[in-house]
């Protein structure tokens, strides 16, 4: 049977396995936090992996990306590791930051992840950065930064969005709109019924794609990669997706409508509607693809035993790191 | 009448019981209702920790959810405080005022002076302060320092339920721009509150502890942390006066010079970084103004000058705990004036 994907097999193993690999970090953070296991704020990217790897499928370590608090699926989706990730989180010495940051400040320059971010709006003044830094340097390296429909109406993200027109910069600003800010619904905080729009208004092109899609984000996705690469400039896109859980671990999510996140779950689950197109097409077999669900279980599994047993940060870390003078 | 209150219901019952006697009292913030254009329930959040849960149903006209725009609401906040409402501007976290910080130093902190006394600008902006949650760098902070420096500005940090709810209706009937930050650990502390509104006066330490051998000036978390270190140390027979500065600006610094005067020892705890802080700031009137009554030379406790870790083993022992502050009160106890001097 032909392939009628834009990834040949091997693309679509990965692209499957990144999105496998984040949703079960996410449901097992899910659990573990529940239990108490894990300190902090942790919010979850579950439901929207679709967005995230079918974006970054197509970067480098030299592409630069700036996350937000939401950020373990762009990590995972940009090659962060993993176990580095989970230690991180769980505070232990070994994690991605040493322990430092936590959930929502893991970062990994070496991979060309800039940083989840606890500030909203905070990483579209840094991308802009990553993108005027490719260009003076001469290579094709573009800057993403990644910022939901609430985090869009931030002033750093408007001044983001034209200053990287009137510079022509190499910058993607990409929507994460996924209907809520916290409890707070975009119909009721976002103006413009439409992000195209606003594209428009800041002299950039707008793309709205379905998040949930994988092979629409991918495609939408490989165009403003290729345009901004090609010094054509910034684009917008919006992805529209769901969260599958609550805005942060313990929301009560009261402000959904009843039956609202069993229908999400039935029938806009990203990796179901992924598994469907790919074996009805023929190209994958469920076969391949559970053994990568295998896999990736057993990944997460030994991810949180090995940052459960990892070291703590020795109390001298509280002072290293940071210009100190008394 | 009073029962007991958790600081966080008595923020909600300043709230409420100011909107009630004066409409012109409105309040501002993201999710401060919740459900905002959502399908579910309203008043779905009540603020991020639900500090203002249920005031919507008392007070719809006087609730305003905002999208995640600090510099435009604060903003808006600022200049409907010019223009005859009382705002109060809910922000989260004091990590996000960096945002929005302009519409705070630049606008509302000068308008009164620059305009030659022609502006009054009644608002109150709320945040939470403060480490111990795990919420690592960017959520944690103090930057009380930063505000203080600010002509202006009045700066609140309550260290107990009863303190909060009378300050609170101070700052919200006060002229002038408030800074009120809410210990997001003290949430859950209780006292007894009365049940009628009462305002407690900006620029009145309160002497939390009575004691004659050191004194101990501090604000906010460190308040029970030094009251512990106080009992700590009684055991041990030195007597430790503590004073909740209660409000930062302006500042009691008559009741820290008296104390000084009395006790001869002065230990400043500050949950802010070090340098340019409100500890550094009492050392430094103390040794200027109370310089002959001192004994020994002046200590700080302070976070160290780096920003807050996500790790609990690192948090624990960035926040100056009981024992620090016990073993700085130690140290002055062990030193004398001449001591130093002879070195
Ligand atoms: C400047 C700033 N304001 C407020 C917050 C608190 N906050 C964290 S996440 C969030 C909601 C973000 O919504 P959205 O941008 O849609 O992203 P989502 O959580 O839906 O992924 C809020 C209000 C913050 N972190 N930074
Ligand atoms: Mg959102």
């Amino acid at each position: 049977m032909s392939n009628p994907f834009p990834l040949e097999k091997e693309g679509l193993l990965e692209a499957y396995r990144r999105m496998k690999t984040i949703r079960e970090f996410e449901e097992r953070l899910h659990v573990d936090f529940g239990r108490g296991d894990i300190p902090g704020f942790v919010h979850l990217y579950a439901g929207e992996e679709a967005a995230g790897v079918g974006i970054m499928m197509h970067l480098q370590d030299h592409d630069r990306i700036a996350s937000t608090h939401r950020g373990h699926g762009h990590c995972i989706a940009k090659g962060v590791d993993v176990k580095g990730m989970m230690a991180e989180i769980y505070g232990k010495s070994t994690g991605s930051c040493a322990g430092k940051g936590g959930s929502m400040h893991i970062a990994d320059l070496s991979k060309g992840m800039m940083g989840a971010n606890g500030i909203l709006g905070a990483g579209a003044p840094l991308v802009c950065g990553a993108a005027l830094a490719a260009q003076k340097l001469g290579h094709d390296g573009v800057g993403i930064t990644f910022f939901g429909d609430g985090a869009s109406n931030q002033g750093t993200v408007l001044e983001s969005m034209n200053l990287a027109a009137i510079w022509n910069l190499p910058a993607i600003f990409v929507v994460e709109n996924n209907g809520y800010a916290e409890s707070t619904s975009v119909d009721y905080a976002v103006a413009s019924d439409s992000y195209v729009d606003r594209a428009t208004g800041f002299g950039m092109p707008g793309i709205t794609v379905d998040g949930t899609d994988f092979f629409a984000v991918y495609e939408a996705a490989g165009e403003v990669v290729k345009r901004a690469r090609e010094g054509a400039g910034p684009t917008l896109l919006e992805c529209k997706m769901i969260r599958f859980f609550g805005h942060f671990e313990g929301d009560a999510q009261t402000y959904r409508a009843p039956g609202e996140n069993e229908d999400n779950r039935a029938n806009r689950d990203c990796l179901k509607i992924f598994r469907a197109k790919v074996t009805e097409a023929g190209v994958l077999t469920d076969a391949e693809l559970d053994a990568i669900d295998a896999e990736v279980m057993d990944l997460i599994e030994e991810a949180v035993e090995e940052a459960k047993a990892a070291p703590l940060p020795a109390p001298e870390e509280l002072t290293t790191d940071v210009y100190v003078s008394y | 009448m009073a029962r007991t209150l958790s600081m966080k219901d008595a923020i909600n019952e300043a709230l409420d019981q100011e909107m009630t006697r004066d409409p012109t009292v409105i309040m501002m913030g993201e999710d401060i209702v919740g459900g905002a254009g959502a399908a579910g329930e309203d008043d779905a959040w009540g603020g991020v920790l639900g500090v203002s849960k249920g005031l919507y149903a008392k007070h719809p006209k006087q609730m305003i959810d905002t999208p995640l725009s600090e510099s435009a609401y604060v903003g808006a906040a600022i200049g409907a405080a010019t223009c005859g409402l009382r705002p109060v501007a809910e922000l989260m976290f004091i990590d996000f005022m960096g945002v929005c910080l302009d519409q705070i130093y630049n606008q509302a902190a000068k308008f009164r002076y620059m305009f030659g006394g022609k502006a009054e600008t009644p608002v109150v902006i709320r945040a939470m302060c403060g480490a111990g949650f795990r919420a690592a760098a960017q959520h944690s902070q103090m930057l009380t320092p930063i505000f203080a420096h600010i002509p202006g500005l009045k700066v609140v940090c309550p260290s107990n339920a009863y303190d909060t709810k009378g300050l609170l209706i101070q700052a919200i009937r006060d002229n002038d721009p408030v800074i009120f930050l809410e210990h997001k650990n003290l949430y859950g502390s209780e006292c007894d509150v009365p049940e009628e509104p009462y305002a407690i006066p900006f620029g009145e330490a309160n002497v939390v502890r009575e004691g004659s051998d050191v004194t101990i000036v501090t604000y906010g978390l460190m308040v029970p942390n030094s009251l512990t270190a106080a009992e700590t140390l009684k055991k041990e027979g030195i007597d430790v006066e503590v004073i909740d500065l209660r409000t930062i600006s302006p500042i009691d610094m008559d009741t820290v010079i008296e104390s000084v005067e009395e006790t001869g020892r002065l230990v400043c705890v500050d949950e802010a970084n070090p340098r340019c802080s409100i500890a550094s700031d009492i050392s430094s009137v103390v040794a200027q103004d109370a310089f002959g009554a001192l004994k020994a030379p002046i200590e700080m406790v302070t976070a160290p000058h780096a920003p807050v870790p996500f790790t609990p083993s690192l948090e624990d022992i960035y926040i100056p705990s009981p024992d620090r502050i016990a073993d700085a009160v130690r140290k002055t106890m062990a030193s004398s004036k001449q001591e130093v001097a002879a070195q």
